[in-house]
C-alpha cells in the first residue's frame, strides 16, 4: 500500500449510476471486487437513482434538480462516495453548485460544497484519493484506452488511466491516435444529430481498428456502448470493457 | 457579388444542412487538412509560450470588465475617436447599420457623388448585418480584398470558417474560379497556373488595380480602444492595410463589444489573437490608428467613420449566463478544434458564425426566434472552451441555451406536438423515485423483447429502434439490458452474506 | 435632418439598453478604474534574456517569418544598405522624411532616394522599394513596430512598394510585447503598424505564401 489513506479500510458508498445499474451491471461487480480486494468496504444506498445529466444535458433543467435532492438525501452520510462514470462525476461537479445556487436553499448550497469533495471517479479514487496504480490485476489482452472527454478536460483524469492499466500483468496496452477526440456520443447529441455522431464515430472506430487491439477500455460505459455499438454492428470482434473490469480481472 | 448571405432565419436545422454535408467528401477532405495544419501551428506556438494560462486569464478579466462597464467604455472611445477627428455613428440593428453604411458611403464620392464601387476588408460584422447585399441593391459593388472573401465572392459561395472562410475549397477548385470570375482590362487569367502561389499572384494583380483607383473602403474592427479613440485591425496580407491607408474615406463597422479599455490591453489581446487564430506568434500586420492625420501630407484617409452595432448584442449582455459569449475575440480556434464542425464544415450552421461560437451566438443574436437547432450542435466535449483564448466556457452556454430552447417547446400547447419533451419529462418523473425506476427497468427489459436478437453467444443485441431513437441504431447496434440489474445483484449479495460473493457472476 | 435624429436616437436607445441589460451604470472613473485595477496580470512583461540573446532570438523569429536579417555595428549601416540593395538590384526607392538623422549616417551614393512629402498612392506604385527606419522591435514575435514619426514617415509608402528594407537599433529590441507597448504607450495615437514578416496569406489550403499585397520581401538590418 502506497498512502496513508490506503493503509486502513475505507466505507466507500458507490454510486452506480442509472444507465450502469441498468445496462451494465458487471461493471459495478468489477468496482466492489476491486475496492474490496483493497481492503475497503462498499455500501449502496438503495434509494439512488440519475445524477440528472441527461436532463441537465439537454435543456432540461428544472426536470434535473430533484435528482440533485435525491442524490444528497441518499449520500449525505457517507464517508466517500464512488462512481464508475466520468460524465456524471462531472455534471455533479460541473453542475451541482449550479444547480443548488438555482434552487436558493442555502441549505442545499452547504450540503453540495460539503458533498462534493467526497465524490470521486473510480479511476481517480484509486489514483489520486488512495495513490494506487498496481491493484493486482491480470488481463492478458492486447487492449486501447479511451479518453471520454468528461474525464479527460472536466475531472482532469490525465494520464491516470493508462497508468492503472499499464500496472496489469499480461496487458499489452496501446495508445490510439487522436486520443483526445470525441467519440461523438455526447448523450442525446447521438439521436439528435445522429449524422453527424456517426461520422465522428467512424473516426474513433478506424482509431481503435487501427491499433489492433482486443479490447477498447475507458472510464465510461456510455462512450463505450456508443463505439461498442459500431463495433459490433461491423462484427469487428473488438469488444467494450469498463476500466473495473480490466482491473478486476485475476489470474 | 456573393450570393444571398447565410442567413439563420431561412438556414435549415443544423442536422438536416449536416446529413447534406457529411456526404460531400471533397469538402470533408479540405477542412480535415486545414483545421489539422492550423490546430497544429497553433498547439506549437502555443506551446511557446510558459505564460499562456495568466493571458488567457487576463484576457477573460479584460473582456469580462469591458462588457460590465460597456457604456462607460464605449462613450469614452466615442469622446477619444470623435476628438481625433473620427464621426461616430450608432446602429440598433442590422437595418440601421446597413442604413448608416449606405448613406456614408454614397456621400463619400468626389464632390459628394456616390461611387460605385468600393473596396473592403472581411470583416465578420458586416456578413452578420449582410452589408454587400444592402450595398450592391443601392447600386454600389464591394470588392472584398481578403484571399479568402474574394475566392468566396467570385464563387458565390459562403464563408465556412471565421478565420479562413475559403477553406473548404481547394486549390483545384480556386483555379477554376479565378478562370471564369476575374475580369481585369490587359489581364489574363484563363492560363493561370494551379499552385497556392499563382493563385495569390492572380489575387494581387486583380486586386492592386482596385486599391489603387476605388476612394471608399469598408473594414469591420478587431479592437475599439476606449482610451485612446483608436482602432485596431490585425490581418496578414496587406489587403487590410490597402484599405485602411490608401483610400480617401473609411468606414469602420464594430459590434459595441468590440472596445477595450486601454491600448495597454492590446499587450494581451494581441499574444492571445494570433496564436489561436492561425498559430502565427504575430499575423504579418497589425494597424492601430487614431481618428484622421490633419496634417499637410497627411497619412491615410481623411474621412473616417466608425459604426457601432448593437444587433442583439445588448440582449445578450442582459443573460448573465450567457454574456460570456460577447468576451468573443473571433479567433475561430474553437472551431479548429471542434469535432462536429470537423464532420460538417461551417454551412451547416447556417450562418456566418460557424463552429462552437456560432452555436451560441447565432441563436442568441435571433433572440431565440431562428437557429434553434444549434445550441444541439455539439457532443458538448469541451474542446472548444479549452483552447479559447478568452476562457468562454461553451458548454455551459450551450446547456444554458438548450434549456431556453426547451422552456420554448413546452409552453402551451407546444408541449403536444414534441415526443422529446413527453419523454424527457416522463423519464424525470421516473428518477424521482426509486420503486418507479425499477418498474422502468423491468419494463425497459420487456420493451425491447421483440426487437432483440441473440447472437452466437447468446447475447441479445437491437439492430433497429422505432422513431427518433432510430438515429442510434443507423450504424450502431445495442445490446440488450441483462436481466439482473446491478442493484438486484447487490441485494441478492448482502442478503447472502457478502464474503466471497464479490466475484460471483 | 431627419435622417440624423434617428440616428442620434439610435446612441441614446444603445446606451439604455447597455444600461438595461447590465442593471447599473457608473461613469465614476475612480470606481471603473479601480475594478480595472483588479484584473489579473500574471503574465510575463519583462524580458529575461541578456542582450546577445536576445538579439540573436529576433533575428531567428524574423527569419522564421520570411525576412532576412543583417547584423552591422554602428556606423556600417551606409555600407550595409549599399550591399543589400546591389545584391537585391534595386536603386530607387522611396524614403520618409528625416531617415539619416534617424540612422546616424548619410544614405549611401550611388542609388536614388526620393523622400516622400505627401506622394500620390499611384506616386509611391513607381518605386522598386521603401528603406526606413523603426520605433521598437520584438523579439519574441518577430516583429518590427513603424510608426509616423521621422524616419518612418506616412504608412502608405511601407505598404505598396514590394520591397521593404528596414533598420533596427539594438537598443530598440525588446523580448516582449508588453515591454514593446510600454516604450509605444506615450506615442499611441501616431498611426503605428505592426510588421511581422512579409506580408503573407494560407487561404489557401493552409499553404503559407509569401507575400501578396504588401512588400513581398523584407529585409532587415540590425544595428549593434
Amino acid at each position: 500500500m502506497e498512502s496513508e489513506e490506503a493503509g486502513r479500510g475505507l466505507r466507500v458508498s458507490l454510486f452506480i449510476t442509472c444507465y450502469n445499474d441498468t445496462l451494465f451491471p458487471e461493471t459495478g461487480k468489477a468496482v466492489v471486487k476491486v475496492l474490496e480486494r483493497l481492503g475497503h468496504t462498499v455500501d449502496f444506498p438503495a434509494g439512488q437513482t440519475c445524477c440528472g445529466q441527461m436532463h441537465w444535458n439537454t435543456g432540461y433543467q428544472e426536470e434535473g434538480l430533484p435528482m440533485l435532492t435525491r442524490f444528497l438525501e441518499q449520500f449525505k452520510d457517507s464517508e466517500v462516495i464512488v462512481s464508475p462514470s466520468t460524465s456524471c462525476v462531472a455534471m455533479m461537479k460541473d453542475h451541482y453548485p449550479i444547480m443548488a445556487e438555482r434552487m436558493k436553499d442555502p441549505k442545499i448550497t452547504a450540503e453540495v460544497a460539503a458533498i462534493l469533495p467526497k465524490v470521486w471517479e473510480f479511476s481517480q479514487f484509486l489514483t489520486q484519493k488512495l495513490g494506487i496504480e498496481d491493484v493486482g490485476a491480470y488481463f492478458p489482452h492486447r487492449v486501447t484506452y479511451h479518453a471520454s472527454c468528461h474525464g479527460l478536460r472536466s475531472l482532469h483524469l490525465g494520464d491516470g488511466p493508462q497508468r492503472l492499466l499499464r500496472a496489469v500483468r499480461g496487458i499489452d496496452l496501446v495508445e490510439i491516435e487522436n486520443l483526445e477526440q470525441c467519440c461523438g456520443f455526447g448523450g442525446t447529441f447521438a439521436i439528435k444529430n445522429a449524422e453527424v455522431s456517426s461520422a465522428m464515430l467512424a473516426d474513433k472506430v478506424r482509431g481503435v481498428l487501427n491499433t489492433r487491439a482486443e479490447v477498447v477500455t475507458g472510464c465510461d460505459n456510455s462512450c463505450l456502448m456508443h463505439v461498442g455499438g459500431s463495433l459490433h454492428r461491423q462484427r469487428t470482434g473488438v469488444w467494450p470493457l469498463h476500466i473495473a473490469e480490466i482491473l478486476a480481472g485475476e489470474e | 457579388m456573393s450570393g444571398a448571405g447565410l442567413d439563420p432565419r431561412t438556414a435549415p436545422k443544423f442536422q438536416v444542412a449536416a446529413r447534406r454535408l457529411v456526404g460531400d467528401a471533397q469538402m470533408r477532405k479540405n477542412v480535415r487538412h486545414a483545421t489539422n495544419v492550423i490546430q497544429t501551428k497553433r498547439a506549437k506556438v502555443v506551446a511557446e509560450m510558459p505564460d499562456w494560462e495568466d493571458l488567457r486569464e487576463s484576457g477573460r478579466q479584460i473582456r469580462r470588465h469591458t462588457l460590465r462597464h460597456l457604456d462607460y467604455y464605449l462613450l469614452q472611445f466615442e469622446k477619444n475617436c470623435t476628438a481625433a477627428g473620427g464621426v461616430v455613428h450608432w446602429a440598433r440593428d442590422a437595418e440601421e447599420a446597413r442604413q448608416i453604411v449606405i448613406k456614408l458611403v454614397k456621400q463619400s464620392g468626389p464632390q459628394g457623388e456616390s461611387p460605385t464601387e468600393i473596396i473592403k476588408i472581411k470583416s465578420m460584422t458586416t456578413e452578420e448585418i449582410q452589408l454587400n447585399q444592402a450595398l450592391e441593391e443601392a447600386g454600389v459593388h464591394a470588392y472584398e480584398t481578403d484571399l479568402a472573401e474574394l475566392i468566396i465572392q467570385l464563387g458565390h459561395d459562403q464563408p465556412s470558417h471565421i478565420v479562413v472562410p475559403a477553406l473548404h475549397k481547394n486549390r483545384a477548385q480556386i483555379r477554376e474560379i479565378f478562370q471564369r470570375e476575374m475580369h481585369l482590362p490587359g489581364s489574363d487569367f484563363s492560363n493561370l497556373g494551379g499552385t497556392p502561389q499563382d493563385l495569390a499572384d492572380a489575387a494581387r494583380r486583380f486586386l492592386r488595380e482596385k486599391f489603387l483607383r476605388v476612394k471608399t473602403a469598408v473594414s469591420g474592427a478587431n479592437f475599439l480602444i476606449a482610451d485612446t479613440g483608436g482602432v485596431c485591425i490585425v490581418e496578414s496580407e496587406g489587403n487590410g492595410r490597402m484599405c485602411l491607408t490608401l483610400p480617401e474615406t473609411l468606414i469602420s463597422v464594430a459590434g459595441i463589444d468590440k472596445v477595450v479599455p486601454k491600448f495597454s490591453d492590446l499587450e494581451v489581446m494581441l499574444q492571445l489573437l494570433p496564436r489561436s487564430a492561425t498559430g502565427e506568434r504575430m499575423n504579418p500586420y497589425n494597424s492601430i490608428w487614431t481618428g484622421v492625420d490633419k496634417t499637410a501630407a497627411g497619412d491615410g484617409p481623411r474621412t473616417f467613420h466608425v459604426v457601432l452595432v448593437d444587433n442583439a448584442r445588448t440582449k445578450i449582455l442582459a443573460d448573465e449566463e450567457a454574456r460570456q459569449t460577447l468576451q468573443c475575440i473571433r479567433c475561430g480556434a474553437c472551431l479548429n478544434a471542434c469535432p462536429v464542425y470537423l464532420q460538417t464544415g461551417g454551412h451547416a450552421y447556417g450562418s456566418v458564425y460557424a463552429g462552437p461560437i456560432g452555436a451560441i451566438l447565432t441563436p442568441q443574436l435571433m433572440e431565440m426566434h431562428h437557429a434553434q437547432s444549434l445550441p444541439y450542435a455539439s457532443s458538448l466535449c469541451g474542446a472548444c472552451y479549452e483552447v479559447c483564448p478568452v476562457k468562454i466556457d461553451i458548454p455551459e452556454v450551450l446547456i444554458h441555451l438548450r434549456n431556453k430552447v426547451v422552456k420554448q417547446q413546452s409552453s402551451g400547447l407546444n408541449i403536444l406536438a414534441n415526443p422529446e419533451v413527453m419523454a424527457l419529462k416522463a423519464v424525470a418523473r421516473v428518477f424521482r423515485s426509486e420503486a418507479v425506476f425499477r418498474i422502468a427497468q423491468k419494463l425497459g427489459r420487456l420493451a425491447e423483447l421483440p426487437l432483440s436478437h441473440k447472437d452466437s453467444n447468446g447475447v441479445g443485441w437491437i439492430d433497429w429502434l422505432p422513431g427518433m431513437l432510430g438515429g442510434w441504431t443507423q450504424v450502431r447496434d445495442l445490446r440488450v439490458m441483462p436481466k439482473q440489474t446491478f442493484r438486484q445483484w447487490f441485494e441478492a449479495r448482502e442478503k447472502a452474506g457478502k464474503k466471497g460473493a464479490a466475484d460471483g457472476k | 435632418m431627419a435622417s440624423e435624429a434617428v440616428v442620434a436616437g439610435a446612441r441614446e436607445e444603445v446606451l439604455h439598453r447597455i444600461r438595461v441589460a447590465l442593471g447599473f451604470s457608473t461613469d465614476d472613473a475612480a470606481v471603473v478604474g479601480a475594478e480595472y485595477a483588479a484584473v489579473a496580470r500574471e503574465y510575463k512583461r519583462a524580458g529575461t534574456l541578456g542582450r546577445g540573446p536576445l538579439l540573436e532570438k529576433l533575428e531567428e523569429r524574423l527569419r522564421d517569418y520570411d525576412a532576412s536579417v543583417i547584423r552591422v555595428k554602428a556606423g556600417g549601416v551606409a555600407a550595409a544598405i549599399a550591399t543589400i540593395l546591389g545584391e537585391r538590384g534595386k536603386r530607387r526607392l522611396v524614403v520618409p522624411q528625416g531617415l539619416a538623422e534617424a540612422l546616424g549616417e548619410p544614405l549611401p551614393a550611388g542609388f536614388e532616394f526620393v523622400v516622400d512629402e505627401g506622394m500620390t498612392t499611384s506616386e509611391i506604385d513607381t518605386f522598386e522599394g521603401v528603406l526606413t527606419a523603426s520605433t521598437v522591435a520584438i523579439a519574441e514575435t518577430g516583429t518590427i513596430v513603424l510608426q509616423n514619426v521621422p524616419g518612418q514617415g506616412r504608412r502608405a509608402p511601407t505598404l505598396v512598394p514590394d520591397y521593404h528594407l528596414c533598420v533596427v537599433r539594438a537598443a530598440d529590441v525588446v523580448e516582449t510585447v508588453p515591454e514593446a507597448m510600454d516604450r509605444i504607450a506615450r506615442t499611441a495615437t501616431l498611426a503605428t503598424t505592426f510588421v511581422s514578416g512579409p506580408s503573407a496569406t494560407a487561404d489557401i489550403e493552409m499553404t503559407r505564401i509569401k507575400g501578396v499585397h504588401g512588400p513581398r520581401f523584407l529585409d532587415v538590418i540590425l544595428v549593434e
